[in-house]
């Protein structure tokens, strides 16, 4: 299960509705599995249907978190024309198996736009487990 | 101990292929080019190198590789220029569709 303060939450649909129809992606550093650290990042893709980390912010922010003893608790990314679900590529890439993957829809034609799709997601060895998200 | 002085390459392992190191974060290595410091890499641990690099003998695309702070993909990839004090950082792309 993923445990997220509504402010994070928040966080990450404003940034999915900002970067609309562009998708938008960031991190949530902490320890222990505890989300703390909310890192909007770059999509350098600048892409409706895929993201990427820029290269030279991926190696910032890995150092960044190394010396604080940190991991990407939380990774996210929005889908803007499908479902909050990992495509054949999201999960061709993931490869932080403790991470929580968290995928947010900013699609048109979802039920109630007003209260986007919030989906979490641990992918393991091309193995997609869906988790409940519990915001607190 | 002593040290061998040519083995002064450290290797910065991500958290996915440390199952390839024995769970080592930093491994040491030696070698002038990236070819050459991930083929030493791979003869300690072995199987490293086939998560880096394709049949073709390319780097995958899905994962960066740093020499010093510089991405090799700007650098001549796998002949990236070495030094002896360098530091090799591995990471995967974050990324996805």
């Amino acid at each position: 299960m993923l445990q997220l303060s509504q402010e994070f939450h928040d966080r990450i649909v404003a940034h999915a509705r900002r970067d609309h129809p562009d998708e938008a992606c960031g991190v949530i550093a902490g320890r222990d599995g505890r989300p703390e650290r909310f890192l909007e990042m770059v999509n350098a893709a600048r892409s409706p249907t895929f993201y990427e980390f820029d290269s030279l912010d991926l190696l910032k922010l890995y150092k960044d978190m190394d010396s604080r003893d940190e991991e990407p608790v939380v990774i996210y990314h929005s889908h803007t024309a499908t479902e909050a679900y990992p495509s054949r590529t999201d999960v061709s890439y993931a490869s932080e198996p403790d991470a929580h993957y968290v995928l947010v829809s900013t699609r048109e034609d979802q039920a109630d736009p007003q209260r986007p799709e919030f989906r979490s997601y641990r992918i393991v060895d091309g193995v997609i487990s869906e988790e409940p998200v519990e915001i607190i | 101990m002593l040290q061998d002085c040519t083995m002064a390459v450290q290797v910065k392992v991500p958290t996915i292929l440390r199952p390839q190191t024995g769970g080592s974060k930093t491994v040491e290595a030696s070698g002038d080019t990236l070819d050459a410091v991930l083929k030493d890499v791979d003869a300690k641990h072995e199987g490293l190198r086939a998560r880096l690099v394709d049949d073709e003998g390319k780097l995958h695309r899905f994962v960066n590789i740093y020499v010093d702070d510089e991405d090799v993909r700007f650098n001549g990839s796998l002949d990236a220029p070495v030094g002896e004090n360098s530091t090799v950082t591995i990471l995967p792309a974050v990324a996805g569709g």
